[in-house]
């Protein structure tokens, strides 16, 4: 019982905003439901997506690339390299959070943003333990749910292009990349990453692109590192 | 399509367990954490160009500009992820109606 030494009122006050936020993030489960079975993907690959993937941007990557004709494992490349964030996160919550064995294991799964958030401002590992968690299993439980239930209303719309569906891919990639776009640089990134996939759309396979949009992040990376370093 | 699926799943849990697991000194390498700091903006930046402006090997221009458009407007506004995701859609839509 790592959060038995915590006051009550504050455990109901993790917890609160554990399940809100879960509640939240688990709304927009829907789309990614929907949008999934608009971009060809049965309901059961779907719902596999959400349980065993578990990574927002991840999934909507691998079924947009999917959408936009490539072949599938490049869109499995492109969200294994989004994915790369959570191990950015893991990096910092391993100590805050201080699991082991099996459950670093299964804490792992739901290694998220939303749940790295809710933790890693907390004082103490008690507190951080219980805000990963409620929110972890929260997302979980409802992002499944809301991913059922957008594929399955996302079946029975038919045609996906008359209700703007394939419109909603490309605003939901903005919204997620929008909270990033505060910082110069990547606003600079991001332009020069846009202008390279779009530059290849015509001379390479579909999913390409945006794979070889992840070479303007190493180059500027390496690049801006050699200029502070001069 | 399950290939795809399986090694999404793989790739994903084992870059979360490796966060975990991992010394965080793998973070101080100034190089790794900015390019790992840029690699999201750039594969989203470059989802929402093909998304938005390119159709089976080809770039294009429809209502799915508007779309974003409409996003870009509710974002501006502060406009909640559900908000901005089924508005693009509707403009999107509407268009077409037209």
């Amino acid at each position: 019982m790592p959060h038995a030494s915590l006051p009550p009122a504050q455990r109901r006050t993790i917890l609160g905003e554990g399940v809100a936020v879960g509640v939240a993030t688990g709304a927009y489960g829907i789309s990614f439901g929907a949008v999934s079975v608009a971009a060809g993907l049965s309901v059961l690959q779907t719902c596999a997506l959400s349980l065993l993937v578990f990574t927002g941007a991840s999934q909507f990557a691998l079924v947009g690339v999917v959408a936009a004709g490539g072949a599938p494992i490049s869109g499995a490349l492109t969200a294994i390299l989004l994915g790369s964030r959570n191990a950015l996160y893991g990096l910092r919550m391993a100590h805050l959070l201080d699991f082991h064995g099996w459950r670093r294991a299964a804490a792992a799964h739901v290694l998220i943003d939303e749940s790295t958030a809710m933790a890693v401002n907390r004082p103490t590992t008690a507190e951080a333990r219980l805000g990963f968690l409620t929110t972890g299993i929260a997302v979980f439980v409802l992002w499944n749910l809301a991913t059922l239930a957008g594929a399955l209303a996302g079946t029975a719309l038919g045609d996906p292009r008359t209700y703007g569906l394939d419109a909603a891919v490309g605003a939901a990639f903005l919204a997620l990349l929008w909270p990033r776009l505060a910082d110069r640089r990547h606003q600079v990134v991001a332009v020069l990453a846009a202008a390279v996939a779009l530059g290849l759309v015509p001379l390479t396979a579909a999913g390409v692109p945006v794979l070889a949009a992840a070479g303007v992040a190493l180059l500027a990376g390496l690049l801006t590192g050699r200029r502070t370093a001069a | 399509m399950w290939t795809a699926i399986l090694v999404a799943a793989l790739g994903c849990y084992a870059l979360k367990l490796a966060g975990l697991s991992l010394p965080p000194r793998v973070l101080a390498h100034p190089v790794v954490a900015r390019v790992a700091d840029l690699i999201p903006v750039a594969l989203l930046a470059a989802l929402v160009a093909v998304q938005v402006w390119s159709e089976g090997g080809t770039l294009t221009m429809d209502a799915r500009t508007a779309g974003l458009g409409f996003a870009v407007v509710a974002l501006l506004l502060r406009a909640p992820f559900l908000v901005v995701v089924v508005g693009a859609a509707l403009t999107a839509a509407l268009l077409r109606l037209l």
